[in-house]
């Protein structure tokens, strides 16, 4: 059987008027994004003009239930097939890239977790990096804004021609989201190929200490553990963890050194939604440390760190 | 699958990630997936002891989760043991749980 390539899936976030409409009209003249196709929830003020551009339907359905799988956004799904189906067939060009745009109230978690949790979309399509834009007028001052930054894997910071000094708020961001590499719309060129690619796994390693916590619960830490991690326990702890504190844990990402494998493994889940682990082809470095990073709202350092130790059986 | 919105094919889970380039699973050789699965079992079970829970593999497909009556679920995957945990014991299967912690310390070995 051949490999099949997946089609990667962006999200682009942000809060209503934070300018994300504009960053794609702006990502979508850059060459390295040709061959990608957009959907978009909403037509807002900004027009774009492209020949991939569907619109998602406004009747959203959502399931509201316990289990992941039914966090499934049916008119997103539906879109995305029936644009898949069109590429089959030849009717818009095979496209190598999928952009979602979503609406600036939207929790970001239903769409990953319709991309991944769908039984057709999940063998066509995977996970790429969620870009959240965060205006620097506004700033964080939503919930909704809040969870936007924590799941990003990239983050764009707009209108800042209207503000006079934004250091303020790419601290709060830092906080936030410490590993998300931050961009400038205003006074950067926005590189295209930087935002969509390098993907979700991009090892991780430099994390600033976190002493204050300026939106309150909502903050991150990374913990670090010596020796091979036994991955059937690991499983069993994040499954066990997400089950109960899913809601709470709004990022887990890290790499591990895995007990019979030479290289490190990649995991990275959003919420309820864990991405399929990635064996990464080396270590980035001479660090042969487990690192994980958690963006927690309201849990505590010390008690996750607490519990994976006992489950691990480290110390 | 899911009964309530009848999703079919819902495995997939990312314990039991399907083998393809890049993703690391222990399901790419039947033998691997096998013993895969009864060390989930095994290691599973050193948790659910504390709930006077017990897990058992089922045709290689599935899993079994029984309380010490004998009530019991069928279970797909790692993260349905959980909430079929707290829906037969009734109470929250938390990993932060100090008492569960120490038990798993202290049985070590």
């Amino acid at each position: 059987m051949g490999v099949v390539e997946f089609i990667p899936v962006n999200l682009i976030t942000g809060f209503l008027g934070s300018g994300k409409t504009t960053l794609l009209q702006r990502l979508l003249a850059d060459p390295a994004l040709s061959d990608t196709a957009v959907l978009i929830n909403e037509f807002g003020e900004v027009g774009l003009d492209h020949h991939l551009l569907e619109r998602i339907d406004d009747t959203m359905v959502l399931l509201q239930s316990g289990c992941v799988c039914c966090t499934i956004r049916g008119e997103l799904s539906d879109a995305i097939k029936d644009l898949f189906s069109k590429r089959e067939r030849g009717i818009v060009p095979p496209f190598r890239r999928l952009v979602v745009e979503s609406t600036g109230l939207a929790d970001p978690f239903p769409i990953l977790s319709t991309v991944q949790a769908d039984p057709v979309l999940k063998h066509h399509f995977r996970l790429g990096n969620v870009i959240t834009t965060v205006d620097a007028v506004n700033g964080l001052s939503r919930p909704e804004s809040i969870k936007q930054v924590a799941v990003a894997d990239r983050l764009v910071l707009t209108k800042t021609d209207l503000v006079d000094c934004a250091d303020g708020l790419v601290d709060e961001l830092r906080h936030l989201n410490p590993d998300a590499p931050l961009s400038r719309a205003v006074d950067q060129e926005i590189d295209a190929a930087a935002l969509f690619e390098g993907e979700v796994h991009s090892p991780l390693r430099a994390f600033p200490a976190v002493a204050d916590r300026p939106h309150g619960a909502v903050h991150g830490f990374a913990l670090a553990f010596e020796g091979a991690l036994d991955w059937t326990m690991f499983g069993i702890w994040l499954t066990m963890l997400l089950n109960r504190h899913g809601g709470e844990v709004l990022r887990v990402k890290g790499i591990l050194n895995i007990e019979g494998s030479d290289t490190p493994v990649a995991v990275h889940g959003v919420q309820h939604l864990v991405h399929p682990p990635v064996h990464m082809a080396a270590w980035p470095d001479d660090d042969r440390r487990s690192h994980l990073v958690f963006i927690v709202d309201g849990l505590e350092r010390e008690v996750i760190e607490r519990s994976l130790k006992a489950f691990m059986s480290l110390e | 699958m899911c009964a309530l919105c009848g999703v079919l094919g819902g495995a997939g889970h990312w314990t039991d990630a399907v083998a393809r380039p890049g993703v690391f699973t222990r399901t790419a050789t039947p033998v691997e997936r096998r013993r895969e699965r009864a060390a989930r079992v095994t290691q599973a079970n050193r948790v659910l002891r504390h709930y006077r829970l017990t897990l058992s593999d089922w045709q290689g497909a599935s899993f079994l989760l029984s309380t010490a009556t004998g009530k019991t679920e069928i279970v797909d995957d790692l993260t349905h043991v959980w909430s079929a945990a707290e829906k037969l014991t009734g109470r929250p299967c938390d990993p932060f749980d100090p008492a569960l912690l120490a038990e798993l310390g202290g049985g070590r070995g």
